[in-house]
């Protein structure tokens, strides 16, 4: 300790002149960064500690790419497919920059759970850390709740499907579930406002929790520092320390660049892939969750009627609040793993039975012929609509016209004339108004058609001098005229 | 500055051992591009995503079929057809209905006029009788080719693009700015 305090001093004096001494002396930047880099490290640098800083990276590159997706995207039933559809295949490095933000998803649990094994399997918890675990503990819910907010917005097949399930399984929670259902989907089946709600939970409302969380975690890390090895003492470390700076700088980097090489070359060799758009009327499509929920989607198959409430919610609970808890009930200093049988065989049998109910899921999906192959359609309906080119999506203002077409002609002989007339010269395609005259659309409310027909043939004083004539027209062309005038919603 | 940099210098000489300086400056100097060029190579993609609209044309007018072309080649009098065309717009597509007139040029070839005055943009219709295009609300009037004859326009009836493949007439439906003597697309 006394070795580091040595080298810390010197670092702090080291020279302050020129403009980077001016910037520091006007910002405190270079006092801030030192502060950070020259962190001691009871025990040195090693390996198992980079998890948190590579987190910190995939969560800033989940930021930056999720701000670019937005440039294209729409958060609403009709234009959230066709969206990513264009992100994904029209525009330049869509589907690489989607495919990075989706798979950073996944790299980010991966990593997280490694983050929390480490400090679990370190007894990093202990000391005086009760409330860094307990921040980690949120920061791990609201990842996986970004995780899940995520999921639906591309609106496609697997997305639609896997949130209605993952939306119906809070249907199970006793006496609020229903209420907490409705609240998620904004009604009671999904639409276009469970994709609002779901768009400001995963762009607004939890990535704010997270920035705080965040804050915290790191502030709460910096004020008790780092735990050290196993065989440290978790309240006075007494191991010699080095500092993070230059050793378990490069070991982090080590981890950012393999995360870099990795997720980019997912993205760019196997980029993601986006389905037909969903369906809701497609009875049989079999939703699967993401990896990381599968296990969660395989005990919820175990638990039926009145000892449901013991499966969805009491294990879960006592769970996560054994968990969250952990700290404040386990208080012995000792932190080597092969010390503490009941934490370590906890974590086992926890691990084990996550990973034996994942596998079990996918050895159900594989073994039963009629899934199998329902999941294999599935599958190939996905690279068929990879396949296919960006198509637009008709606007609805084109969809209302080739409506009212279809569904009175009386209103489409009406356009013919609107158009024949010239009447879409001033009043617009389709009514819509211009600068020359008031649009028309939804007339209807303030003028019957009797009214109208009294106005087309005697205008008032104030449309004549806006250059509105007089319609001289056959009474049935006149009645189909308005009818069509009518129709303009 | 200067009484700053006097102070900056007193500090010098409390600095670590020159050699370990060095060093850690020489790693610290490494990474800091290491950095900026791991960033910028990243922000490669960001770049190119965003400046795509850029890159590509986003807003298009796709060519419409106006017929054969074996149905204009004897033309006494300018032929009317309502064609539909299609405009893109980034990831939506709006199907509009125009009526384009389909005569001869003055040297004799096949072209497609709009309908659209460009005085006001009124649709201008054609007078069998008078064998001139006539518009309805302020009189001007336009030759069988287009071309400008009377009234308030200041330029002839605008023809759009067209072109034939495979024996259909193709064409190009456009918006032109009205008031100006000359054709000016917009929109």
């Amino acid at each position: 300790m006394k070795e580091t305090r040595k080298i810390e001093d010197n670092d702090a004096a080291a020279p302050k002149s020129g403009l980077w001494g001016w910037i520091d002396r006007r910002t405190g930047v270079d006092t801030a960064l030192r502060s950070a880099l020259y962190e001691p490290i009871p025990g040195g640098a090693r390996f198992a500690y980079v998890f948190g800083s590579g987190l910190l990276f995939i969560f800033i590159s989940q930021v930056i790419t999720g701000i670019f997706l937005a440039l294209y995207y729409v958060p609403s039933a009709d234009h959230a497919h066709t969206t990513v559809s264009y992100i994904t295949k029209a525009v330049t490095a869509g589907s690489f920059l989607r495919s990075l933000h989706a798979y950073g998803a996944s790299a980010m649990i991966i990593v997280l759970l490694l983050h929390l094994s480490q400090t679990y399997i370190y007894g990093a918890y202990k000391g005086p850390r009760e409330l860094l675990w307990v921040s980690g503990c949120v920061l791990f819910a609201l990842v996986l709740g970004m995780a899940f907010t995520g999921y639906l917005l591309p609106w496609d097949q697997r997305a639609y499907f896997a949130t209605a399930v993952g939306t119906n399984a809070a249907s199970e929670v006793p006496l609020i579930g229903e209420t907490l259902k409705r609240m998620m989907r904004g009604g009671t089946e999904m639409g276009t406002l469970t994709i609002s709600r779901f768009f400001v939970a995963h762009v607004f409302f939890v990535p704010a929790c997270i920035f705080a969380l965040l804050a915290a975690h790191i502030l709460l890390f910096r004020k008790a520092g780092p735990a050290g090895p196993p065989d440290e003492d978790p309240y006075k470390p007494k191991k010699k320390a080095e500092l993070f700076y230059p050793r378990q700088v490069l070991m982090d980097l080590s981890l950012t660049a393999l995360l870099i090489i990795g997720l980019g070359a997912l993205s760019f060799f196997a980029p993601m892939k986006l389905g037909p758009p969903a369906n809701p009327a497609d009875a049989q499509y079999i939703p699967r969750p993401e990896w990381y929920y599968l296990p969660i989607f395989q005990w919820l198959k175990y638990w039926h009627g009145a000892a449901s409430v013991v499966g969805v919610l009491i294990i879960p609970m006592v769970l996560v609040v054994g968990i969250v808890t952990i700290p404040f009930f386990d208080r012995s200093i000792e932190r080597r793993p092969w010390k503490r049988p009941i934490a370590m065989g906890a974590y086992g049998f926890v691990l084990l039975a996550l990973v034996g109910l994942g596998l079990r899921s996918e050895y159900l999906d594989s073994h039963d012929p009629s899934v199998a192959q329902q999941l294999a359609k599935q599958k190939a309906e996905e690279q068929d609509y990879m396949r296919k080119p960006f198509e637009p999506e008709l606007s609805s203002a084109t969809l209302a016209a080739a409506n009212v077409a279809l569904a009175d002609p009386q209103a489409a002989k009406g356009k013919a004339i609107f158009e024949s007339q010239s009447c879409n010269a001033c009043h617009g395609d389709g009514g819509v108004g211009t600068a020359a005259a008031p649009a028309l659309v939804g007339i209807s409310a303030k003028y019957s058609p009797e009214q109208l027909a009294e106005l087309f043939k005697h205008p008032t004083a104030k449309m004549t001098a806006g250059g509105m004539p007089a319609i001289n027209l056959p009474p049935d062309d006149l009645k189909a005229l308005i009818a069509y005038v009518e129709s303009l919603k | 500055m200067y009484a700053e940099n006097s102070e900056g210098v007193t500090q010098k000489s409390a600095s670590a051992e020159p050699s370990l300086q060095t060093r850690r400056s020489f790693l610290g100097a490494l990474l800091a591009v290491g950095s900026v060029f791991v960033g910028a190579l990243l922000s490669v993609p960001l770049i190119r995503f965003a400046l795509f609209p850029l890159i590509r044309q986003t807003t298009d007018t796709k060519k419409s079929p106006v017929g054969s072309v074996s149905e204009f080649s004897s033309l006494s009098e300018p032929a009317t057809r309502t064609i539909q065309f299609e405009q893109i717009d980034g990831w939506r597509k709006t199907i509009s209905e125009k009526a384009v007139y389909i005569t001869k040029s003055r040297q004799g070839q096949v072209c497609v006029l709009t309908s659209i005055c460009p005085h006001l943009g009124c649709t201008v219709p054609w007078n069998k009788e008078k064998r001139l295009f006539i518009c309805p609300c302020h009189g001007g009037t336009f030759s069988a080719d287009g071309s400008r004859v009377s009234g308030p326009s200041q330029r002839g009836m605008d023809t759009l693009e067209s072109s034939i493949e495979g024996g259909q007439l193709l064409v190009r439906f456009q918006y032109f700015r009205q008031l100006v003597p000359d054709k000016e697309v917009v929109g």
